[in-house]
């Protein structure tokens, strides 16, 4: 029932067993006679995407991630209605605004404003509401006496800057973004993420693909991972990220496994790594023995037990905290502190490795811990073992002053000067 | 059965009334996409406007110049000193408007890739746009070729209006044509080219710079299998003789009427068919 009351909602987006392929014909020629014969049949079809089934609720944010190829932008295409599905069907409620690529299709020979107001009508908003909106689009693309040249003197990232504004003049439904914000400078990504935040608040649907993962985990609350035309993941983005860094290790490193975790065990993360040396344990410590909830400013110690599975001349152990949401908090690893020692581990034999944080001056909250075995200081060029998400703890507040965020700095403190205090009189 | 098939087939493929709607929903876009167009055709040029007289009064100039004193053509039972322009006016303004709007059709997809990739909208406003930028330049020049009949005492008087039956079967015959090579032009580009060849050659073959009289006599009955002919002849025939044509030419345009809607419907049943397609090509 819930369902089917949010499928009709305006704002929620619904793929059924959505697939798209192309036609491709031996010759030209060949697609004349199926012309001039449509009994007869001479092409064969190529599928770039197939069997998608997707349901987003409204005021839902989706990353969608992938190699390339993997039929990001055909999905959208698809979506915005600016590709025919071959089969099934894409359905969207309420109002859609697209930004494919570069721009929204922009004739290079108007004005930006001309190209503004098409884009505008495009949308299907009318001629008041333009009118209205015009002079806060011309604000938020910040491009001055450019709106009244010719788009073809614009650069990339000026052109964006309008497609956006205009995109998003009018609060739509369903907002899809494909990459398009890449190109502009990151002072306008942020103008540009706060304002889909903004939007997201007030519930607005958000589809969008990027190769960026902190702007998945920061925008999206759901992230869907395409790989050869189909999903092959689903999840909050975090998991889904994790994943597919595997997949774009398992490139460059052949013999490697990647497996999603098991629903409902998060902490138990993506293992990826080709195995010459290997992960046994990893445990958290306080002072007194195994721990999963610490105090602001609690010493942390991450035993590692590892096995050495063939000869290496060089092994590397890191370990990253990332937050509740993914964000990378903390990260380091035995070259970066010159820790010795795991080079000369003999083969096929274990080792411990004592990682000591004296003070664990992060922020209340969840956060996870991933650990990595690898060569060099790139782990993705010679991935032995990486464990996404291999133990997970708590941060409580202590005895220290409050404090908002995920870091507590040091030795903060605040003084007052020439001030004059309550009820004391001013003398001359 | 097979046939009911077929017929159910080509009546869910009509136009009517959901492209109505598409079109009445979008009017704003297709109204200011065709002013964007005019406004466009003149940008950057120092005459800007004069431009849409000065073309074709030049071509009306050199062909009065050529055919009626050097080759001394002359118009049978025509006496008016203005005779032969206004025979080629009639003809040649009308033509202009049949190969501007074409020329501008066969192309409209292709060269909107842009937008038919990074937008959705119904695309049947692409093919009106054009249709409306033509019709645009083609009422202002027939304006002035108006008040060149009045000033110079020719005007046809109350058998003028004969010309919009004729007028309104041309535009029907352009869209049809339009919507199946603009179309096919998106699979193969050849389109493109051929209908810049056929329009030279359809050109030759309509009676507009010279009279039906110059050809020989096995030809005269030959030259009314092209629509274009007759519509001319239409034209012609009420400016040059202010009265409307007779019965025989009444019936050829309804002949006309009909290639017009047969053509009208095949250019749009390929474009329902191929549309899904189109962007793929694109």
């Amino acid at each position: 029932m819930s369902h089917i009351d949010s499928a009709l909602a305006k704002g929620s987006i619904d793929l059924f067993n959505l697939g798209k392929a192309y036609r491709r014909y031996p010759t030209r020629w060949a697609r004349l006679r199926e012309w001039i014969q449509p009994g007869k049949v001479r092409h064969e079809l190529q599928w770039v995407l197939r069997a998608m089934n997707l349901h987003v609720p409204p005021g839902q944010a989706v990353g969608v991630i992938g190699r390339n190829g993997a039929g990001k932008s055909t999905l959208l295409k698809m979506m915005t209605g600016t590709s025919t599905p071959t089969e099934g069907s894409a359905r969207l409620h309420g109002r859609v605004a697209a930004l494919l690529e570069l721009g929204m299709g922009f004739h290079p020979d108007f004005t930006g404003r001309q190209n503004a107001w098409m884009a505008a009508q495009l949308l299907g908003l009318a001629g008041h509401e333009i009118e209205q909106a015009m002079p806060g689009i011309e604000a938020f693309a910040e491009i001055g006496h450019y709106m009244d040249e010719p788009v073809r003197t614009y650069s990339s990232g000026m052109q964006v800057r309008l497609a956006f504004s205009v995109a998003t003049a009018v609060r739509p439904d369903v907002l899809i973004v494909d990459e398009a914000l890449a190109v502009g400078d990151v002072y306008f990504q942020h103008k540009c993420f706060s304002r889909i935040r903004d939007f997201r608040q007030e519930g607005m649907t958000l589809m969008f693909v990027s190769h960026d993962p902190g702007a998945i985990k920061s925008l999206c609350d759901r992230a869907v991972l395409l790989d050869g035309g189909r999903i092959v993941a689903d999840d909050v983005p975090d998991q889904v990220l994790d994943l597919y860094n595997a997949l774009v290790a398992e490139r460059e490193n052949r013999g490697f496994e990647a497996s999603p975790a098991p629903v409902g065990q998060r902490h138990v993360g993506v293992r990826s790594g080709d195995g010459r040396a290997s992960l046994l344990e990893v445990n958290l410590h306080n002072a007194l023995g195994p721990a999963r909830v610490f105090q602001v400013g609690d010493p942390l110690f991450l035993r590692i037990r590892l096995c050495k599975n063939a000869e290496l001349t060089d092994l590397t152990a890191g370990f990253l905290i990332r937050d509740r949401l993914g964000n990378d908090v903390f990260g380091t690893n035995t070259w970066h502190v010159r820790a010795e020692g795991l080079a000369d581990v003999w083969p096929g034999t274990t080792a411990e490795l004592y990682w000591q944080i004296p003070e664990l001056n992060l922020g209340p909250g969840s956060y996870t811990i991933s650990v990595a075995l690898h060569g060099d200081m790139t782990h993705v060029e010679n991935s032995y073992d990486w464990w996404d998400k291999a133990a997970l703890f708590e941060v409580v507040r202590g005895a220290e002053p409050l404090f908002e965020g995920v870091c507590r700095l040091q030795n903060v403190s605040a003084s007052v000067t020439h001030v004059t205090l309550k009820g004391e009189k001013v003398t001359a | 059965m097979h046939l009911k098939q077929m017929g159910r087939r080509w009546a869910n493929s009509l136009p009517l009334p959901g492209v109505v709607r598409d079109v009445w929903r979008f009017r704003a876009f297709i109204l200011g996409s065709v002013r964007r167009d005019i406004e466009a055709q003149f940008r950057g040029s120092l005459l800007g406007a004069a431009w849409l007289f000065i073309q074709p009064l030049a071509m009306i100039l050199v062909y009065t110049l050529i055919f009626s004193n050097v080759m001394g053509s002359r118009l049978a039972g025509v006496s008016s000193m203005y005779g032969y322009s206004v025979y080629l006016c009639a003809g040649l303004l009308t033509w202009n408007f049949f190969s501007e709007s074409l020329g501008r059709l066969q192309g409209v997809f292709v060269n909107n890739s842009n937008l038919l990739k990074k937008a959705a909208f119904p695309r049947i406003c692409l093919p009106l746009i054009a249709l409306g930028g033509a019709t645009f330049n083609f009422l202002v020049i027939f304006g002035l070729f108006f008040l060149f009949l009045f000033s110079s005492g020719n005007f046809p008087g109350w058998a003028v209006v004969g010309i919009l039956p004729a007028l309104a079967v041309q535009l029907l015959l352009t869209l049809g044509l339009g919507m199946l090579t603009a179309t096919m032009n998106v699979f193969f580009r050849d389109v493109g080219q051929l209908v810049n060849m056929g329009l030279l050659f359809l050109f030759w073959l309509t009676p507009i710079v010279y009279p039906v009289t110059v050809l020989p006599e096995w030809a005269r009955a030959w030259i009314w299998i092209n629509p274009l002919a007759v519509l001319t002849h239409h034209y012609q025939h009420i400016f040059l003789h202010g009265s409307l044509p007779d019965r025989p030419a009444w019936l050829a345009l309804g002949a006309v009427t009909l290639v017009a809607m047969a053509l009208t419907l095949l250019g749009w049943r390929v474009y329902k068919v191929r549309a899904p397609e189109m962007a793929d090509e694109l």
